[in-house]
């Protein structure tokens, strides 16, 4: 095709990379890149340092003797490794991250900065409280926020991550359970859950009984009265759920678990839907971990750091761990050992050295203050309205394994409008790669066959949404006519093709090693 | 709202397009008498110029470390982070990614896994590295659990040279699963003899080095010991920086090594996000927690990398996985990566043996203050003060006149009857300026 200058606008199909192999590997942009043991240097480094001046060691004989070869690498030639490395990444600010259950939000940099003002980031964990006064109050303004959006009694802070969380919540419940005098063994989690949710309860003693669902995705309020019984410690409910439905029935469900002499634990990972329009509190619920990394967006850093603050009710309140603050007058203080504990405070015991994710308190502070109640509110419809419209605008062409009626934050498809297709969930998911996108959580929840967890959240724009919308619409349509070559094969364009996850596993490479010379490897 | 890119307009439209007459009707599950019909009782939103005056002025109520004299460690230290290490996490690449559960397009994230597990291996001379823990305690913890089930015994011994915290972490994890825990008396001067506690019972030692006092310990016979009762050695570190000097846990024969990784490449944040790391002997792998990164190949046989050994965790075994534990700290291992990668083994080396002569000096200057006893035979970067009079006073009042100078042991053993103990620090920060405003300090207070 030529414009009336006469010069080739497209490059045709003769174009096309496989004709075209580079020496290098390379593609343009699309640098290959060795591991720093193959590139780097023995005795190179970049950091200028000055050798100290002689001294008399105190190592009392326990200098270490063993080599350390690791190599280095002078500034430029790392910043160029760990780029280039950064460029075979797909993150939020690359495009939409529709990763259900995930909640891949934008994170405002506003909170990168905040988070790295000295008074913050630059405080040691075990400086006298008289110094730290600030940071004290940041954490009970968190709290505050906390406390106050989930209409519950008080926040643990000290959790890592979600699922720290919940095993902090779940010790809550433990200890609660051995003060009544009571030694309760089962936790019912429904089989729509989280892995976390079972394991968590494993981890400290429990037996982990499902709940099945009922055809609407939902869990019964029925079927928990039958499997509620003396020796049920609690029930850990998502909600709204991994199907992404809100469950309807949870206040009867949690009047029952409590009648029962239970304990509510719901898990937050989905906060995000409801915050600012209903309460966990409200709905009967002890415990609730709200994952800051989701609901508040502090970043996802390629899976982890998080934080998983736990919101307790007043029947739970008093077993909160250490640390946690006071108010003494004008001050505050941290009460860092059990021993300090006073009153009706029970603490259950300490999760972690120090007090918990301070960098990504100020984050989620920041992101409150600048949403305001009105924002956050206003988020959480937006989240909700992003995933409906999804769900609205690919209904006719892909399943809905719960019928096409209104969903909270994330649709859920499964697969079967691929039936007979050859067409796997896993290769529609690799196709979306090539079109640019991170593909949606892929068969999760287990419950649903081939499941396709899409969640949009609040941050796309319209015209991004259609855009995304008509691109699974061609890859529906192609996936309809047979065109199974652009789906099995793929990605086609990513950084690497489908990768060998069978191999992996089956012969562990887990670190690198220096090649054997191949004279010595020959024998 | 800056944040949130949809109009009133569009709103509208996709009201329309779903079908639904306002934003409630999607909200309709939610029991009506549950609905929140008003705002909560919450500040209204804010331009980021109110939001930075506000959380400056909290930020500036605090003593940041760097502004004084700074001498504060027990698990923690202030070491100099490279500019190019905070610019290079904050790619949004790095930053704003997932799990990488698509490898195609997370190649950067897995090979700087796989790179920072051959890193932490050969860094504690350890066989196999998981992709990072939250933190070096709940990396013992975790440690504790998978000894247990390696040797199917459920009693854990630890030394009274393991930081109290990290001990607490144990006891807490360990309580709640009923499992034993005999924790020694706080070891001030690295005395105990732990041997004589592993039994036939004992599942794992867990020891420190350096110790929560600064001392260093050989672990040589305590790995012996256990080896021939049939118990696992947990070795734990807190200062990463020492491994550059001093003898690694896998040449004194650990089966476990964790530590916290903190003080390369990140920042003291008071307490965290910091970074766990979890090593063992290889034949231990699939009774690992964590993530763990290996290399493969693709469909046109390109190297690559993806997560694997997964049978493992909690998004596929459930209630029977090793570990409740779904994220790392990935973030921190990257920063912690590139600090390693810039010092490589020549610069780590280095940067140990200042931190040491650092430590060296100023534990002379203060042996020649009246009211003040240097306990530790031997240290890294960090030991132990007897002082004339409470350690906490002490410690206020350095506070007051600009100078953070150390730990009370009070703080983390309230009821120890330790209180005229203070662990105090010294890295590659302090400046021979920082030591005598110390000493002058201390001078005046005692």
């Amino acid at each position: 095709m030529l414009n009336n200058q006469g010069r080739p606008t497209s490059a045709g199909s003769a174009a096309m990379t496989e004709a075209h192999p580079t020496f290098t590997g390379n593609r343009a942009l699309m640098q290959e890149e060795a591991l720093i043991f193959e590139i780097g240097r023995a005795g190179t480094t970049g950091v200028d340092l000055d050798e100290p001046a002689q001294f008399k060691s105190r190592l009392g004989g326990l200098e270490r003797k063993q080599e350390l070869t690791l190599p280095g690498l002078t500034e430029p030639e790392a910043m160029r490794h760990y780029v280039r490395l950064s460029q075979k990444n797909y993150g939020i600010d690359t495009g939409i991250f529709p990763l259900g259950s995930c909640t891949m939000k934008h994170n405002p940099r506003l909170n990168e900065r905040m988070a790295r003002l000295p008074g913050f980031g630059d405080l040691h964990p075990l400086q006298p409280l008289s110094t730290v006064q600030g940071a004290l109050e940041l954490m009970q303004d968190l709290s505050r926020w906390l406390i106050e959006l989930t209409g519950m009694e008080a926040v643990a802070l000290s959790p890592k991550a979600g699922a720290h969380g919940e095993l902090c919540g779940m010790m809550a419940i433990k200890t609660a359970i051995a003060a009544r005098g009571e030694s309760r063994k089962i936790v019912l989690v429904p089989e729509s859950a989280h892995g976390t949710n079972p394991a968590t309860a494993a981890l400290i003693g429990f037996t982990v009984k499902t709940v099945p669902a009922r055809p609407d995705g939902t869990v019964d309020p029925a079927v928990v009265k039958s499997l509620l019984s003396p020796d049920v410690a609690a029930l850990m409910l998502t909600n709204p759920n991994t199907c992404g439905l809100f469950e309807r029935d949870v206040v009867e469900i949690a009047e029952a678990v409590h009648a029962a002499g239970a304990f509510f634990y719901a898990d937050g990972a989905n906060f995000n839907a409801i915050a600012g329009k209903a309460r966990p509190g409200d709905l009967g619920c002890d415990a609730m971990h709200i994952n800051l990394h989701k609901t508040f967006s502090t970043p996802h850093g390629g899976g982890g750091p998080g934080s998983g603050p736990v919101v307790l009710s007043h029947r739970l309140a008093r077993f909160a761990p250490v640390p946690f603050l006071r108010r003494d007058g004008e001050k505050l203080t941290l009460v860092e050992e059990v021993e300090d504990a006073t009153g009706t405070e029970q603490p259950f015991g300490r999760l972690t050295a120090f007090h918990g994710q301070m960098g990504m308190f100020v984050r989620a502070l920041a992101y409150m203050l600048s949403h305001g109640i009105d924002g956050v509110r206003q988020a959480s419809e937006d989240a909700v309205l992003n995933a409906n419209y999804v769900r609205a605008c690919l209904a006719d062409l892909m399943s809905l394994p719960y019928g096409n009626k209104p969903c909270m934050h994330e649709a859920l498809f499964d697969d079967a409008w691929f039936k007979d297709t050859g067409v796997t969930t896993l290769d529609f998911a690799k196709a979306m790669i090539d079109e640019g996108y991170h593909p949606m959580t892929v068969y999760f929840p287990l419950v649903v066959h081939g499941a396709m967890l899409v969640e949009p959240t609040e941050s796309e724009s319209k015209a991004s949404l259609d855009l995304f919308i008509a691109t699974l619409r061609d890859l529906a349509l192609a996936v309809k006519r047979g065109d199974t070559a652009r789906f099995v094969g793929a990605p086609y364009h990513a950084p690497r093709r489908r990768l060998d996850e069978t191999r992996a596993a089956r012969q562990p490479v887990l670190r690198w090693t220096k090649p054997q010379p191949v004279a010595e490897a020959a024998e | 709202m800056r944040y949130l890119p949809l109009t009133d307009a569009d709103r509208g439209d996709m009201l329309a397009r779903i079908g639904a007459a306002s934003i409630d009707d999607l909200f309709a599950d939610i029991p009506r008498d549950k609905r929140l019909t008003h705002l909560l009782d919450l500040p209204r939103r804010q331009g980021e110029m109110q939001v930075e005056r506000l959380l400056g002025k909290m930020a500036a109520r605090n003593m940041a470390a760097g502004s004084v004299p700074f001498f504060v460690g027990a698990g923690a230290y202030r070491h100099h982070v490279p500019a190019s290490v905070d610019h290079l996490i904050q790619r949004s690449e790095f930053l704003t990614s997932y799990t990488p559960y698509q490898p195609e397009i997370a190649q950067g994230t897995l090979q700087y896994l796989f790179e920072f597990q051959t890193q932490v291996a050969e860094l504690t001379g350890m066989e196999v590295a998981n992709a990072s823990m939250y933190d070096g305690s709940t990396a013992t913890g975790e440690a504790v659990l998978m000894a247990h089930r390696v040797t199917r015994r459920r009693k854990a011994v630890l030394s009274g040279g393991l930081h109290p915290h990290y001990a607490a972490v144990v006891r807490t994890l360990s309580a709640m699963a009923e499992d034993k825990v005999e924790t020694l008396s706080p070891d001030v001067r690295a005395q105990e003899d732990i041997i004589a506690h592993i039994d036939n019972e004992t599942s794992c030692v867990v020891v420190q080095t350096p110790d929560v006092f600064g001392n260093l310990r050989d672990l040589t016979a305590i790995g012996e010991a256990c080896r021939a009762k049939g118990a696992l050695l947990i070795a734990v570190f807190t200062e990463a920086v020492s491994l550059g000097l001093v003898s690694p846990p896998g040449a004194m024969g650990a089966d476990i090594a964790v530590g916290e990784g903190q003080s390369i490449g990140n920042g003291l944040i008071y307490g965290g996000p910091y970074v766990g790391l979890f090593t063992a002997k290889s034949k231990y792998v699939r009774q690992m927690p964590g993530r763990l990164c290996g290399e493969t190949v693709d469909a046109e046989g390109k190297r690559g990398y993806v997560l694997t050994l997964s049978t493992r965790e909690q998004h596929i075994r459930r209630d029977k996985a090793t570990s409740n534990i779904c994220t790392n700290s990935g973030l921190c291992v990257l920063a912690f990566t590139i600090h390693m990668t810039l010092l490589g083994a020549a610069g780590l080396q280095r940067l140990a043996r200042i931190n040491h002569a650092n430590a060296v000096k100023l534990a002379e200057a203060l042996s020649a203050v009246k009211g003040v006893e240097v306990l530790n035979q031997s240290f890294f970067n960090e030991f132990t003060l007897r002082l004339s009079r409470p350690a906490s006073a002490t410690v206020e009042a350095l506070a007051r006149k600009d100078v953070l100078g150390g730990v009370p042991v009070s703080r983390l053993l309230p009821k120890a009857g330790l209180d005229d103990l203070l662990i105090i620090a010294s890295t590659e920060v302090n400046t021979d300026e920082d030591r005598a405003a110390l000493v002058t300090a201390l001078k005046e207070v005692l």
